[in-house]
């Protein structure tokens, strides 16, 4: 996707941190020796994208480049290198789909295939509804319960085609299934349940999504 | 200094130097794409492979530090398929477009894919394509060719100081862009575009206007401020086509500003190409050279010769000012003056030189700049302060306007009072200039160019012997010029002689009706209104104010178009060659001179440019050494009266438009529009 496409074209007129992040901000610039504040540029882009519905205007990066002394473009860089950062609307259930090696070798194709048929939409683009937005992404580090699709802050692994449609109907009923594993196997232990150490019980796994 | 063996070769090189360097030593060729010598490394686009005994894999001798004993091999098979294979690489998104390509014949690329590259393409996918950028009126884009060397974003960062460039995405989306398409605001931006290696970035008013080979190459001296950047002239018959940095480590590096770059489009526009005459209707009508040549004999001769004057510009050549000289000696005039902006300069060479040299600037390490923006008036000098700065941090105040000009700046204000306190220590920074080993001071047009310039120059010197600014090996005190034939006219006494008036009193007897004849050589920026009852003789290149107040008009060469001596700012005497004859009936300055002096019949002893030169030399022996400086006796200079109020300004505000060219030219009146369009009023005025 070229870089244009990645900016949303209509930017609000203006950016504002929070008074909460304000003081987050000065929390987290304190950590780095004076002079070095730039280092603090990933996490103001965080706290920028949270405040404002999951992307980041260029209001805010012109911000950030005026907080930490930085050049506007080198906190342009920093955005637009990562595909964490948002920089145009996305829907509330922002869909990152990992199709690296051992997701596509455990089936992540039948999970984007679930997606597309649902929402016809392609990696980079938001639901006709504007409440589901893909983006094909690199590892996401959770290769032993391959396919991973990320839901906002949230893993769900082990996904077909069927659980996909799942989990994508909870979603429409603003409704989350747990996160983790959707065949409930708990952290990333054998499917059929624990080889070794079995006499030790395992703590449960799956935290309702908040 | 570590010692390596670079194909059986042993070097010794510098410590903190590259296995690439040692390679250079040991004269080996490196193909590199990113590697600069004036940039920071980036190790990036991996064309320098090299092999390194014990090293499992090809090294990248650009970012190696060379290490005593490496023994190094350049040409295994290994290093050939390894670079081999990263030119594949490059090519696979790289267009064939070369036919189409402004760089084509003068491309890195071109040229190292002949060594490294395959002959055929593996590669069966689409190609990538990437949308072109805006880069402001001087710099054509084509990102598709872009190779991601990121050459551009560092010289952006690190030598012009205006980090607009960078590379947004990653991967095979990465590309080079400026912050939301904003023109890159810097002085030196050109630059980037001989820096690219290949075609990404390229000339926009030279677009598609030539080829490489087909251009006469004339190596020759710029004279858009007073640095005497070493620039090449490329020229196809009589045109200018472009104009190209040359290397001269002591003035200009390889830069050069956009200015002495994009001027020369001023050379084909406004031009005097025949004399004209002021008719009864008040208007200029073409005459030919007899005429002119006679009417200017009448009206010298009918002159008296202490209600004669000549004025010089900035831009003439030292032959010419030497010629109009012995001239108006002949003619018996006293009245001579070569600087318009009344600069109160003259004299002692100390006193109106750049003292410490060009270079001499990386060795400061204390700078006070008095009444100049070295941003505008001299950019690839201020490129060197700034690299100063960068690396030693070094304390840096400015007496006069705040402007941004790349680094990091105290201003002390633009009171005249600051100054006496610097003298007196009385001031804060005056505690750093003592601290500092070789302290600098830099003083401008905008605090001599003035009535009390003199005093100010005084004071200035004061502040110079008080701080250990000359000392038996360093002099650091520095005049900044701002126009190039300024050091050369006061080398050569283009001054009042005795008795003599200068331009402020030459204007006040003209008011007065007792100047009869006054003779402009080149000069438009001056107030011609005093001079509207004077018979005014314009001789120049272009119909600018100057022209446009003459009662007769001689049309002369640019300094494209004449062999021409040029003394810098730092008192460097250097020769220019022509690259093109002058348009039309214009003639070389010193022969329309010598013509004049023939029809007055005043006699000024040499008939050939060689003649001229050796009376020249004769008179001023330094101006045989070409490229040297003799270093300026320390003396007293300056005045030593009270300093008016008036606040301390710069000479001027509009980098684009300072000669008769560069207002001539096209690109930069765009380039104007631009900086005011993407910056604001405000930076314009910068």
């Amino acid at each position: 996707m070229s870089i244009e496409a990645r900016i949303a074209d209509e930017q609000p007129e203006t950016f504002k941190f929070s008074a909460e992040n304000e003081k987050e901000i000065k929390r987290i610039v304190a950590k780095y020796p004076k002079g070095r504040q730039a280092s603090a540029v990933m996490p103001l882009l965080d706290l920028a994208q949270r405040q404002h519905d999951n992307w980041i205007p260029m209001k805010a990066i012109e911000l950030i480049a005026r907080k930490l002394d930085m050049a506007e473009i080198r906190v342009l860089e920093v955005a637009t290198f990562y595909t964490m950062f948002n920089l145009k609307p996305v829907g509330k259930y922002f869909l990152q789909a990992c199709t690296t090696t051992p997701c596509w070798l455990r089936g992540s194709d039948e999970m984007m295939r679930c997606i597309k048929d649902r929402y016809a939409i392609a990696s980079g683009e938001t639901s006709e509804c504007g409440r589901f937005s893909l983006l094909e992404v690199e590892c996401l580090g959770a290769c032993v319960n391959a396919p991973i699709l990320q839901v906002n802050d949230d893993f769900y692994e082990d996904l077909d085609y069927a659980s996909t449609a799942a989990l994508l109907d909870s979603l429409e009923a603003d409704a989350p299934l747990p996160v983790g594993s959707v065949m409930g196997r708990s952290g990333s232990e054998a499917t059929g349940g624990a080889t070794s150490l079995a006499t030790l019980k395992p703590k449960q796994s799956g935290v309702a999504n908040a | 200094m570590p010692k390596l063996t670079v194909n059986d070769v042993e070097v010794e090189v510098e410590d903190g130097s590259t296995v690439l360097h040692a390679c250079e030593a040991a004269g080996v060729e490196i193909p590199r794409f990113c590697y600069h010598d004036r940039l920071s490394i980036a190790g990036n686009c991996r064309m320098c492979l090299v092999d390194m005994e014990r090293a499992p894999k090809p090294i990248a001798s650009c970012a190696m530090p060379a290490g005593d004993g490496m023994v190094i091999r350049t040409d295994t098979d290994r290093v050939k398929k390894a670079r081999e294979g990263v030119m594949e690489f490059l090519l696979i998104n790289h267009p064939l477009d070369c036919p189409i390509c402004d760089q084509g014949g003068e491309c890195d690329l071109q040229d190292q894919a002949m060594g490294y590259g395959f002959d055929g393409s593996r590669f069966s996918e689409n190609k990538r394509a990437v949308e072109n950028k805006h880069m402001g009126p001087l710099i054509s884009t084509v990102m598709t060719r872009c190779i991601h060397c990121t050459r551009c974003v560092r010289f952006a960062t690190e030598v012009a100081g205006v980090p607009e460039l960078g590379a947004i995405g990653r991967g095979e989306s990465m590309e080079i862009t400026t912050y939301l398409e904003k023109t890159l605001a810097s002085e030196l931006s050109a630059n980037v575009i001989d820096l690219c290696p290949v075609g990404a970035l390229t000339s926009r008013p030279y677009a598609f206007a030539a080829r490489p080979w087909e251009l006469n190459k004339v190596e020759t001296i710029d004279v858009m401020d007073a640095l005497g950047s070493n620039i090449r002239v490329d020229a196809r018959g009589a045109q200018v086509m472009r104009v190209l940095p040359r290397l001269n480590e002591d003035i200009n590096e390889e830069w050069i500003s956009d200015k002495t770059r994009y001027a020369i489009d001023g050379l084909r526009r406004q031009r005097l190409d025949k004399p004209y005459a002021r008719g009864r209707d008040g208007r200029l009508h073409p005459v030919s050279w007899d005429e002119a040549l006679k009417s200017l004999a009448t009206a010298l001769r009918k002159a008296k010769p202490n209600a004669i004057g000549a004025i010089a510009g900035n831009q003439a050549d030292a032959e010419s000012l030497y010629a109009l000289k012995s001239l108006m000696t002949r003619l018996g005039s006293p009245n001579l003056d070569c600087r318009q902006d009344g600069a109160k300069i003259g004299g002692n060479r100390a006193g109106y030189l750049f003292n410490s040299t060009i270079a001499g600037i990386d060795d400061a390490d204390a700078l006070l700049i008095i009444g100049s923006n070295p941003r505008i008036e001299a950019a690839v000098l201020n490129a060197r302060i700034r690299r100063n700065w960068l690396s030693s941090r070094m304390p840096i105040a400015v007496v006069g306007p705040k402007v941004d000009l790349t680094y990091h700046a105290v201003f002390l204000g633009q009171d005249p009072t600051i100054l006496d306190m610097l003298a007196h220590g009385s001031h804060k920074f005056a505690a750093k200039l003592k601290k500092a080993k070789r302290p600098m001071i830099i003083i401008g047009m905008g605090a001599l160019a003035r009535a009390d310039g003199a005093a100010m120059l005084g004071k200035a010197r004061k502040i110079a012997e008080s701080y250990g600014v000359v000392t038996k090996e360093w002099n650091g005190f520095n005049v900044l010029h701002n126009a190039a034939a300024r050091v050369g006219g006061l080398d050569l006494g283009f001054l009042p002689a005795r008795g003599g008036m200068d331009i402020a009193s030459m204007g006040k007897a003209a008011k007065a009706g007792k100047l009869d004849l006054l003779w402009l050589l080149g000069a438009d920026e001056i107030d011609f209104e005093p001079f509207a009852s004077s018979f005014v003789v314009y001789q120049g290149h272009h119909g600018d104010a100057g022209a446009h107040h003459a009662d007769l008009v001689l049309p002369g060469a640019a300094y494209t178009e004449k062999d021409g001596i040029y003394v810098n700012t730092e008192g460097r005497v250097q020769y220019a060659t022509r690259a093109a004859f002058p348009p039309g009936d214009a003639r070389e300055d010193w022969a329309i001179i010598r013509a004049v002096s023939g029809a007055v019949g005043k006699s000024i002893g040499f008939d050939t440019l060689a003649e001229l030169r050796e009376a020249l030399c004769a008179d001023h022996p330094h101006f045989a050494d070409a490229d040297t400086i003799a270093p300026a006796k320390w003396a007293s200079f300056g005045g030593r009266a009270k300093l008016s109020a008036e606040p301390i300004g710069q000479a001027f505000d509009n980098f684009y438009m300072t000669c008769a060219i560069s207002r001539a030219s096209e690109t930069m009146a765009e380039c104007v529009r631009a900086s005011s369009a993407d910056h604001g009023a405000a930076v314009a005025a910068e």
